[in-house]
């Protein structure tokens, strides 16, 4: 199958190799959180949200020096083209969620909120390829809105090899047709990788070209997030008068 | 914006918009400062680090460079730099006064979730007993804790420390604190609370009592006669005996369902409401500005349901433009 157009090198969707989809983010959706964000990515659509840090639920858990990060990924019945019921906890979930926390985790500085946790859900609401990267964007987007200190805030994206091109931010249809898929998620001011997957083999040299491509896609989104969330503050603040 | 949901037509989106815009002006020329200080996470303070700057909370130093690790605006006291954070938990000070509901009888102790990082805990030895003696607390005293505060009960109290293990200490030795009852509990992000002298108001035209907690959450119950209880045990019982008590102390064993006036009762939601709709507009929370939300409903002829509607909610918006505005120009 054809993934770039030879002729006129665009994409199936119509974009550019090193185009990403379009992408919106928005905070305050869920009412009750501490946090929460919606992000999409093209047709892909999260809703993050953020409870915490809170008194830890087990108490077996609770750790005395730092504060315990939970994390749980969901998909929506109807996210998908064929309406599923889904097992929660099922293998993919499971990894996803185990992911998502790890990537974050990185970034929150836990040790300044001792004894406490804190809750991330994130259900995916559309499913269209990169759905681990938009929920981990998502989610960063919440726990800075609850206000949990962070050093930096961790974007993700994806990149995939078809058709002998690089290409960025792959969608579903580019994403299933088996060729690599390679999620980076970055702390975008630091440089530093926090989270990094292939699922499948490349030439070094070529790998290196994707996961850079990745890297791009990341700082662009981290840019577009920090200026949600400055713009959001500025809101904040001015409303609140002095 | 949060936790309302109002469908506003074309003007009063347009209205809206061009309040909330003059709001932003206002805040960008009054303190010029303030708007431009404001930071999201990762974003570089722009400090000499020559000078000797002590980090506050919300910053790190990395590479040399003092970077915020929350979003909101940062300040500065001589030589301390921090990042006063806006949407977060509580972050409580010793003296506070909080509003807290009670989850937990745990021996010897309440727990209370009070918007905080954990919950807090009140001693039973910390707070007066209802009968008004110090004494000792005996093993009796502790069998009898769910007659003072049960789970699920609402209760305000005064922050009184940290333990050496990081918990909450509260304390309630006074008659004004205590179990809240008959009124309604309100929830608000407490960067909404500005701390004062004062944090419970009786508002005598609505026979309400309304209290501020500064961890955001806000009690609007019926008036409530405190004090004098330990004035003469001896005299209440006898007014009990004559069956007309009234005027019950907070936290009082036997208390008898007295009636709330349905007026009251209208007045209680009335001023529930007015909260409700500031901190959904995200105004700050004091009680100048509750009141004047209330008396803006009385004079406009708003019944207590549409004040959650979108035109109140407009209107709300332009009144708060118009005072500061005013307020603005008083300085000028």
């Amino acid at each position: 199958m054809e993934f770039v157009n030879p002729l006129t090198g665009f994409r199936l969707d119509g974009r550019r190799p090193n185009e990403m989809r379009h992408i919106r983010g928005e905070i305050g959706v869920v009412a009750n959180a501490d946090g929460s964000a919606m992000f999409e990515m093209g047709n892909t659509k999260v809703i993050a949200a953020v409870y915490g840090p809170r008194e830890v639920q087990n108490k077996s858990q609770q750790l005395s020096n730092q504060a315990l990060v939970q994390c749980e990924y969901s998909m929506a019945n109807f996210s998908t083209g064929d309406r599923m019921r889904r097992p929660k906890g099922d293998r993919r979930s499971t990894e996803i969620s185990l992911v998502i926390r790890q990537s974050l985790e990185a970034s929150v500085l836990t040790h300044l909120m001792p004894r406490s946790q804190i809750d991330i859900f994130v259900q995916v609401l559309q499913a269209d390829g990169g759905t681990r990267s938009a929920c981990i964007n998502a989610a960063t987007m919440a726990l800075a809105d609850a206000g949990i200190p962070m050093c930096d805030l961790v974007t993700s994206c994806s990149a995939g090899y078809l058709c002998t091109t690089p290409l960025l931010d792959l969608n579903y249809v580019e994403d299933s047709a088996g060729g690599p898929d390679v999620t980076v998620g970055l702390l975008a001011k630091m440089d530093k990788v926090t989270l990094l997957q292939m699922d499948a083999k490349l030439p070094m040299d070529i790998f290196e070209n994707v996961m850079q491509l990745a890297i791009e896609g990341c700082k662009a989104v981290a840019q577009y997030i920090h200026e949600v969330l400055l713009e959001n503050t500025k809101q904040l603040e001015s409303r609140r008068g002095k | 914006m949060r936790d309302l949901q109002v469908t506003l037509n074309q003007t009063q989106r347009v209205r809206l918009q061009s309040a909330i815009r003059t709001l932003q002006e206002l805040s960008s020329t009054s303190s010029s400062s303030a708007v431009a200080a404001t930071v999201a996470v990762a974003d570089v303070i722009p400090v000499n680090l020559e000078d000797g700057i002590l980090k506050g909370h919300g910053t790190s130093e990395v590479d040399g460079q003092l970077m915020a690790t929350l979003c909101g605006v940062v300040e500065r006291v001589n030589k301390l730099v921090y990042v006063r954070a806006l949407r977060a938990r509580y972050k409580p000070e010793i003296g506070d006064i909080i509003v807290g509901r009670v989850i937990e009888v745990a021996p010897k102790r309440w727990r209370l979730e009070i918007n905080f990082t954990q919950d807090a805990v009140l001693m039973l030895s910390s707070m007066n007993l209802p009968d008004g003696i110090q004494r000792r607390r005996t093993a009796v005293d502790e069998l009898n804790m769910r007659s003072i505060f049960e789970e699920d009960d609402v209760i305000c109290a005064e922050v009184r420390g940290f333990q050496h293990d990081g918990s909450l200490q509260l304390q309630a030795r006074s008659q004004k604190y205590g179990k809240l009852e008959r009124g309604q509990l309100l929830t608000a992000p407490p960067y909404l609370v500005k701390r004062r002298k004062q944090h419970f108001h009786h508002l005598e035209d609505y026979g309400v009592d309304l209290i501020i907690g500064c961890n955001g959450f806000m009690w609007v119950g019926e008036h409530i006669e405190t004090g004098e209880n330990d004035m003469l045990e001896d005299q209440e019982n006898q007014l009990e005996k004559d069956g007309n008590s009234n005027a019950k102390p907070m936290g009082s064993q036997d208390e008898e369902k007295t009636f709330t006036p349905l007026e009251t009762r209208r007045h209680i939601c009335r001023i529930a409401n007015a909260v409700r709709l500031l901190s959904a507009l995200g105004f700050t929370l004091s009680l100048e500005a509750i009141i004047d939300t209330v008396k803006l409903s009385f004079s406009s002829n708003i019944s207590i349901k549409d004040m959650l509607a979108a035109e109140f909610y407009v209107q709300t918006a332009e009144r708060e433009v118009q005072r500061r505005v005013s307020s603005s120009k008083k300085k000028a």
